[in-house]
C-alpha cells in the first residue's frame, strides 16, 4: 500500500517535471500563433487557411514529411551547438558563420580532393573525411573565440557576431574567386558539385530525406550523453554556472571554455557539412542565411535539451516547409514566418510574460544564461 | 580615456588616410584627399556614432543593449515607410515628408527600446537574450512587411516600391564665403580653403550626431540627470537608498538611446540613400557596441572609436573613386571582400583590451531587485 503510492507519487513527480518543462514553452508557441493569427486577419488574410496551409504543407504526405525532416537536419545540429554553449556558459551568436565555414571546407574536400590526389576515393573514405574536414574548421572557427575569452576576456557575444560577418566576406571571396564553379553558364557565387564519393546516400528512393537526419539525431543523444554522463560534461556544466567554483574545484577554466566553443563549432560546421553532403552538394552562397539565429530560437524553445531541441527544431522545420503551401494558399509571404518565430522566441526568452499572462507561478531559481562585458 | 588610446586611434586613422593619400595622390592633391577622406569618414561613421551614444545611455543606467542593431533595422524601415505614406498617399510636400520620416524613426526607435526596457526591466529577462529577441524580431518583422505592403495581395502601392520623397539636403556652412577675402587673388588659396569647406557641409543627421556626442558628454557627466543615470548603473542600491528611482532611471536612459538608434536608423534611408534593402544595417549595430567599450563608456571616446571604423569604410569608398590610378602593388586594396574585413578584425583587436583595459558600469547587466 505504502509502496504503491510511494511510485504513484513518484509517476506523478515525473510528469509534473514534464510538464513543468514543455508548459511555458508551449504556452509561449500557442501565444505566438495567435498573436499571428491576428497579423495575418489584420494584413486581409485569413489566419485558419494560412494555418492549415501550414499544417497541409509540413505533414501532410510522406514528401511534406520528408521535406520537414530535411529542413530539421541543420536546425538540430546548429540547436545542439548554440545549446551546448548556453551549458557552458557562452553565447554563441555564430553557429550563422561557424556553419558557413563547415560548408566551404566540406565542399573544398568533395569537389577538389580526387583532384588533388588524381585517383578517385571510394565513399567509405571521402564522405567521413569531407563531413570531418566541414566539422573541424567549424570548430576552429569558433575555437578562435573561445581562446580570445578565455585569454583576453574579449566578449563571446561580439566576437561570434564580428566572426560571422568575417565568415560571411571570406566565403564570398571565396566563392566569387577561386573556388567559383567554372561551368560556362554559371554566373552565381557557388562551388562545384562535390564527387559523387564524396555524397550521403537517401533513406528512401525518391525523397530528400538522407542519412545525415539519422546521424542529427544520434548526435543529439550523443550531445545528452556527453554533457550528463561524462567528466568533459560535467565541467562544461560547472563553468556555465559559476565559473569562480569551477576554478576552485580544480577545473582548468580557460581550457574547459575553449573546448565549449570548439565542440560548439564543430556541431555548427557539422550542419553545413552535412547540408552539402548529404542535400546540395555545393557550397553556394546565401543558403544559410539565418540558420543561426534561428539555432538561437530552437535553443531557447528547446531549453538547452537534446530532446526539447530536437523538438523544436521540427516545429521549426515545419514552419519553414510549410511555408510555401501557405504562400501558395493565401499569398501571405514566406517573411510571416519568421515573424512568428520572432514572437515565439521573444515569449519563451520572456517567460515571465507567459507566467504573467497565464498567472503560472515561477519555480526554482532564476536561470543566468549569458555575462555581461566585465568576462 | 587615457592617452594610449587616443593614440591608438590617432594611429590607425592616420595610416588609412596615408594609404589613399599615396594612392590617390596621382589623380589629386593630398589636401583635397585628406578632406574628403575625413568628409566621407565623418559621414559614414555617424549611425556607428549615434549607435555608440545609444550604448552609452543603456549601458551607463546598468542596461546591456545588444539590440541596437535590430533598433537601427526598424527604425530605418519604418521612417522610410512614414516617408513614403506621407509623400505618396497623403501628399505631403518633400520636405515635409522627409522630415516626418525622420520622425517616425526616432519614435520607432523609442518603441523597440520600450520593448527592451520592458524586458530587461520589468519582466528582467537575461539582458543579453533580450536584446537579441530584438534583433531577430527586427528582421522578421521588416523583411515580412516589406514583402507584404509592396507587393501583397491588396497593397495600396500596387506591387511596386513607390519613389519616396527623397533624402535630407547636405547643410552649407559659409566658410569659403568668410575667408575668400583672406586669400585675396589666390587661386591655390581659395581651393585650399573649399576643400577645407567639405569637411563641415554635412547632411543634418551627421552633424547632428556629432554636436549630440558632447551634448551627451556633458549631460551625463556635468549634470544631475547625468550623476543620477550613473549612479542606477554604478550601485542602484545605493542609488535608491538616496531616494532615486532607479526602475524610472533605467527605463527613460535605455528609450533616450533608442531614439539614439532610431536616429541611426533614419541615416540609412533618409539620410544616406532613399530606399530600404532587408537587413542594411550590416552589423553596424554591434560594432558601434565595440565603439562604446573601446571608448570606455564615455560619449567622446567612443566618437573616437567610431571614426576609426569610419576612416576604414571611407578608405573602401576612396578605393573606388581612385581605381584607374591605383600602383599594382595596392591593388589588392580594391578587393571590396578583404578591405571590408577591416571593421570586424579592428573590432575583435579592440576587444582583446590589449590597448588598455575598459571597465563597463559596475551593475551593468544585472536587473535591479528591491
Amino acid at each position: 500500500m505504502q509502496e504503491e503510492k510511494q511510485s504513484n507519487s513518484l509517476t506523478r513527480q515525473i510528469l509534473q517535471s514534464i510538464s513543468n518543462a514543455g508548459l511555458v514553452p508551449f504556452l509561449a508557441i500557442l501565444t505566438a500563433v495567435v498573436l499571428g493569427g491576428i497579423i495575418i486577419a489584420f494584413v486581409g488574410g485569413n489566419p485558419f487557411l494560412a494555418y492549415r496551409g501550414l499544417i497541409e504543407g509540413s505533414f501532410g504526405s510522406t514528401k511534406a514529411l520528408s521535406e520537414t525532416a530535411v529542413w530539421a537536419t541543420p536546425y538540430i545540429f546548429a540547436g545542439l551547438a548554440v545549446a551546448l554553449a548556453f551549458k557552458g556558459g557562452l553565447f554563441n551568436i555564430g553557429a550563422e558563420g561557424q556553419l558557413a565555414v563547415g560548408a566551404v571546407f566540406s565542399a573544398l574536400i568533395g569537389y577538389a580532393l580526387p583532384e588533388w590526389l588524381g585517383v578517385d576515393l571510394p565513399t567509405i573514405i571521402h564522405l567521413p573525411l569531407a563531413i570531418l574536414v566541414g566539422m573541424l574548421m567549424g570548430g576552429l572557427w569558433a575555437g578562435i573565440v573561445g581562446w580570445l575569452k578565455a585569454y583576453t576576456g574579449g566578449h563571446e557575444v561580439i566576437n561570434t557576431i564580428m566572426m560571422n560577418y568575417i565568415a560571411l566576406n571570406t566565403t564570398s571571396f571565396l566563392l566569387n574567386g577561386i573556388m567559383k564553379d567554372r561551368s560556362p553558364t554559371n554566373v552565381i557565387a557557388r562551388t562545384p558539385l562535390i564527387a559523387d564519393s564524396a555524397r550521403m546516400p537517401a533513406i528512401f528512393d525518391g525523397l530528400r530525406v538522407h542519412w545525415g537526419f539519422i546521424l542529427a539525431l544520434l548526435v543529439a543523444f550523443f550531445i545528452w550523453w556527453l554533457l550528463n554522463k561524462t567528466t568533459l560534461g560535467f565541467e562544461i556544466r560547472t563553468v556555465g554556472l559559476n565559473p569562480d567554483a569551477a576554478q576552485y574545484a580544480g577545473i582548468n577554466v580557460k581550457r574547459t571554455i575553449i573546448l565549449t566553443m570548439i565542440l560548439s563549432g564543430a556541431l555548427a560546421g557539422l550542419a553545413g557539412a552535412i547540408e552539402v553532403t548529404g542535400l546540395n552538394y555545393r557550397h553556394e552562397l546565401g543558403f544559410s542565411i539565418g540558420y543561426g539565429y534561428d539555432a538561437i530560437a530552437i535553443a531557447l524553445l528547446g531549453k538547452s535539451h537534446p530532446l526539447g531541441i530536437v523538438l523544436a527544431a521540427f516545429l521549426f522545420a515545419a514552419m519553414r516547409n510549410g511555408a510555401t503551401r501557405m504562400q501558395f494558399l493565401t499569398q501571405m509571404p514566406v517573411d510571416l514566418i519568421s515573424m512568428i518565430q520572432a514572437l515565439i522566441l521573444l515569449f519563451v526568452a520572456a517567460d515571465a510574460i507567459i507566467r504573467y499572462i497565464y498567472r503560472i507561478k515561477a519555480k526554482g531559481e532564476r536561470v543566468v544564461l549569458t555575462r555581461g562585458w566585465g568576462g | 580615456m587615457d592617452w594610449k588610446r587616443f593614440g591608438f586611434i590617432a594611429l590607425i586613422i592616420i595610416v588609412l588616410f596615408s594609404v589613399v593619400v599615396m594612392v590617390g595622390q596621382a589623380k589629386q592633391p593630398p589636401l583635397l584627399i585628406v578632406t574628403s577622406m575625413l568628409a566621407t569618414t565623418i559621414a559614414v561613421a555617424t549611425p556607428l556614432t549615434l549607435g555608440a551614444l545609444s550604448g552609452v545611455f543603456c549601458e551607463r543606467a546598468g542596461v546591456v543593449n545588444i539590440g541596437i542593431e535590430g533598433m537601427m533595422l526598424t527604425a530605418a524601415f519604418f521612417g522610410w515607410l512614414g516617408g513614403i505614406y506621407m509623400f505618396n498617399i497623403f501628399h505631403l510636400p518633400p520636405s515635409v515628408s522627409i522630415g516626418l520620416g525622420v520622425f517616425f524613426a526616432v519614435l520607432t526607435g523609442a518603441l523597440m527600446s520600450l520593448l527592451h526596457a520592458m524586458l530587461s526591466i520589468t519582466f528582467k529577462v537575461d539582458q543579453i537574450i533580450g536584446g537579441t529577441v530584438i534583433n531577430i524580431l527586427a528582421v522578421g518583422l521588416t523583411g515580412f512587411l516589406n514583402r507584404q505592403l509592396f507587393f501583397g495581395a491588396g497593397s495600396v502601392f500596387g506591387g511596386s516600391v513607390p519613389s519616396s520623397a527623397g533624402v535630407l539636403p547636405t547643410i552649407h556652412i559659409p566658410i569659403t564665403e568668410l575667408f575668400s577675402s583672406v586669400c585675396g587673388t589666390s587661386a591655390t588659396c581659395l581651393q585650399n580653403v573649399q576643400a577645407i569647406n567639405r569637411v563641415f557641409d554635412q547632411k543634418p543627421i551627421a552633424m547632428g550626431a556629432v554636436l549630440l556626442v558632447f551634448l551627451s558628454h556633458y549631460i551625463l557627466f556635468n549634470t544631475r540627470w547625468g550623476l543620477r543615470t550613473r549612479a542606477v548603473g554604478e550601485h542602484p542600491k545605493a542609488a535608491d537608498t538616496v531616494g532615486i528611482n532607479v526602475i524610472k532611471m533605467r527605463y527613460a536612459n535605455v528609450i533616450i538611446g533608442g531614439m539614439f538608434a532610431g536616429l541611426a536608423g533614419a541615416y540609412f534611408t533618409i539620410e544616406s540613400v532613399p530606399s530600404f534593402e532587408p537587413l542594411l544595417t550590416n552589423g553596424r549595430g554591434f560594432i558601434s557596441l565595440a565603439a562604446m567599450i573601446f571608448g570606455n563608456w564615455t560619449p567622446i571616446g567612443a566618437w573616437a572609436a567610431s571614426l576609426v571604423f569610419g576612416a576604414s569604410q571611407a578608405l573602401l569608398i576612396n578605393m573606388q573613386i581612385f581605381r584607374d590610378v591605383i600602383p599594382p602593388q595596392w591593388s589588392f586594396l580594391q578587393e571590396s571582400y578583404i578591405v571590408g574585413l577591416t571593421p570586424y578584425i579592428l573590432t575583435m583587436f579592440i576587444l582583446t583590451g590589449i590597448i588598455g583595459k575598459t571597465t563597463p558600469p559596475a551593475a551593468d547587466g544585472v536587473p535591479y531587485e528591491k
